[in-house]
């Protein structure tokens, strides 16, 4: 069965993902210069660049989003991003254990890839939350920013700015650490790279 | 009701009346004594039309008052002149109509003729303000045109709307003093011989354009600091003006040595936030930061990154 390949990421897929990574990286590349903008600093993109690259980036990651959803309402790639409360943090503590020990003793993936399983239970878990709660999130305390006179000027007392602000900067914070620990699973495959070409070809 | 009772609710009645026409006797005639030193010019002055009588025909004319010669009474009645006379400031002459024609080749006064020297508005530092103004492109562009009330109407002119209140507030107020002329091309062009104007299309590099308006002064990008002027009076000419983003947009603010100024000298409460002051009423991307996040980000990503290094060791080690 391990040697049997799957098809597991049709050409829809293949494209959103990638516009995702690449927008992506540069809303964070640019978030971190607005955010830490100092003109010394030349690892940093300028600010009037960054801010034009994150609005531009920030739109079209939103309707990348929206493909995101559409996709999912009419294939079967939605049913991935389901799962069962009951049992959810034991199959998450499983893999876990896999990850920590398991792998380094040769023993084989509690959850093994298939057609109608493409994510392990954690995977599962963290990627609906990252698209379902996280994106959301983001998306919408984006578009406030990009049109701030939506804002509440007061909420309890604080700038509505602020809020919406400091909501954008941690969702934004939580995503990039997403990024990181997604591309180095990434990497755990039957090769480094085994995970990353599925991704261009389809082919798993 | 008997009649004694009758006396008791007349004599009540009566004192009470007595009392309150009182109060307002003496409210009345504060300021009726305000009103009074002004009225004069104020009947004419403080009215967009006004009646003086012909006498060679016995005619009742009825005028419009030039715009430049109207005073709004109540935003002069408030303003820091408000207690003042007129002919504190304009010659006596004018109380006889019409106003003789050479009156109006008279100089005005400017800020220094009483405020200069004075060591109760030293705090004020209006010789500063003079010497900055001489430095500034208005002056240096019209000499002869350009003086303190070009901008500063001295018949409504407020300090404390410049350092106190909202800084939205202030904002406004203090942009309305550009705009005056840079919005309005009958005003503009007394000044200079440009032709057009259009602020808007002069600044349509600026993201967020309407936003910047409204939070931000003309100033703080077209004035140089001044570390002892709360507000600096040294406009400088356009090829000089700031257009560098990070110049608010930083750890480093400028607002923080300009718009808010006034705002950081009174009060520095921080929360941990950089520039804490100005996120009490706006913020501002790159020049707010809260330290209390930067360092638990920089520890959250640090684990992570610790995290998959150990892991990546261990992958090395195990690989056989």
């Amino acid at each position: 069965m391990a040697s049997e390949k799957l098809y597991l990421y049709p050409i829809w897929i293949r494209i959103w993902h990638w516009m995702n990574a690449i927008l992506f990286i540069t809303l964070l590349v640019t978030g971190v210069s607005m955010q830490y903008s100092n003109p010394e600093n030349p690892l940093l993109i300028s600010f009037e660049r960054s801010v034009e690259l994150h609005n531009l980036c920030g739109i079209l990651i939103s309707l990348n989003y929206l493909l995101f959803i559409i996709g999912n309402l009419l294939t079967s790639n939605g049913k991935q991003y389901k799962m069962k409360t009951k049992g959810l943090l034991t199959r998450i503590f499983n893999q876990s254990v896999y990850y920590l020990f398991g792998m380094f003793k040769k023993q084989d993936a509690p959850y093994p890839i298939s057609a109608e399983n493409k994510f392990n239970p954690m995977q599962r878990f963290i990627y609906s939350t990252a698209m379902y709660v996280g994106f959301p999130i983001i998306i919408a305390s984006g578009t406030a920013m990009l049109f701030p006179e939506i804002i509440i000027p007061q909420i309890f007392g604080f700038s509505g700015l602020l809020i919406t602000a400091i909501v954008h900067v941690i969702i934004g914070f939580i995503l990039s650490l997403f990024l990181f620990i997604h591309l180095y699973v990434c990497t755990i495959g039957s090769s480094i790279s085994s995970n990353f070409k599925s991704m261009i070809t389809g082919w798993h | 009701m008997n009649l004694s009772n009758f006396k008791h609710i007349i004599l009540i009645v009566s004192f009470l009346c007595t009392v309150s026409l009182g109060f307002g006797q003496e409210t009345n005639e504060k300021n009726q004594s305000g009103n009074d030193k002004n009225q004069k010019c104020l009947k004419c002055h403080g009215n967009h039309t006004f009646k003086y009588m012909n006498e060679d025909f016995g005619l009742e004319i009825k005028e419009a008052m030039c715009n430049n010669r109207f005073i709004d009474t109540i935003a002069f009645a408030q303003s820091n002149h408000g207690m003042f006379k007129c002919t504190d400031c304009h010659s006596p002459e004018y109380e006889s109509f019409p106003h003789a024609g050479n009156l109006r080749m008279g100089l005005m006064y400017a800020c220094n003729d009483c405020h200069g020297g004075d060591p109760e508005y030293a705090k004020f530092h209006f010789d500063e303000i003079e010497e900055a103004f001489y430095e500034s492109m208005h002056y240096n562009r019209a000499p002869d045109a350009f003086n303190c009330w070009s901008c500063h109407n001295p018949h409504s002119y407020k300090t404390q709307a410049s350092k106190g209140g909202k800084i939205s507030e202030t904002v406004t107020y203090d942009n309305n003093i550009c705009l005056k002329c840079h919005a309005d091309i009958s005003q503009f062009e007394l000044l200079t011989e440009r032709e057009n104007i259009n602020i808007l299309k002069t600044h349509d590099w600026l993201p967020n354009q309407e936003l910047h308006f409204k939070n931000v002064r003309c100033i703080e990008c077209h004035t140089q600091l001044n570390d002892s002027l709360l507000i600096s009076h040294v406009v400088m000419p356009k090829e000089n003006a700031i257009r560098e983003c990070t110049k608010c947009h930083s750890e480093n603010s400028r607002l923080m040595a300009s718009l808010y100024k006034y705002k950081s000298m009174e009060s520095r409460k921080s929360n941990g936030f950089i520039n804490a002051v100005i996120i009490n009423e706006s913020y501002v991307i790159g020049a707010n930061r809260n330290k209390y996040l930067n360092i638990l980000s920089v520890i959250i990503f640090g684990l992570v990154l610790s995290g998959i290094f150990i892991h990546t060791l261990f992958r090395i080690f195990k690989r056989k």
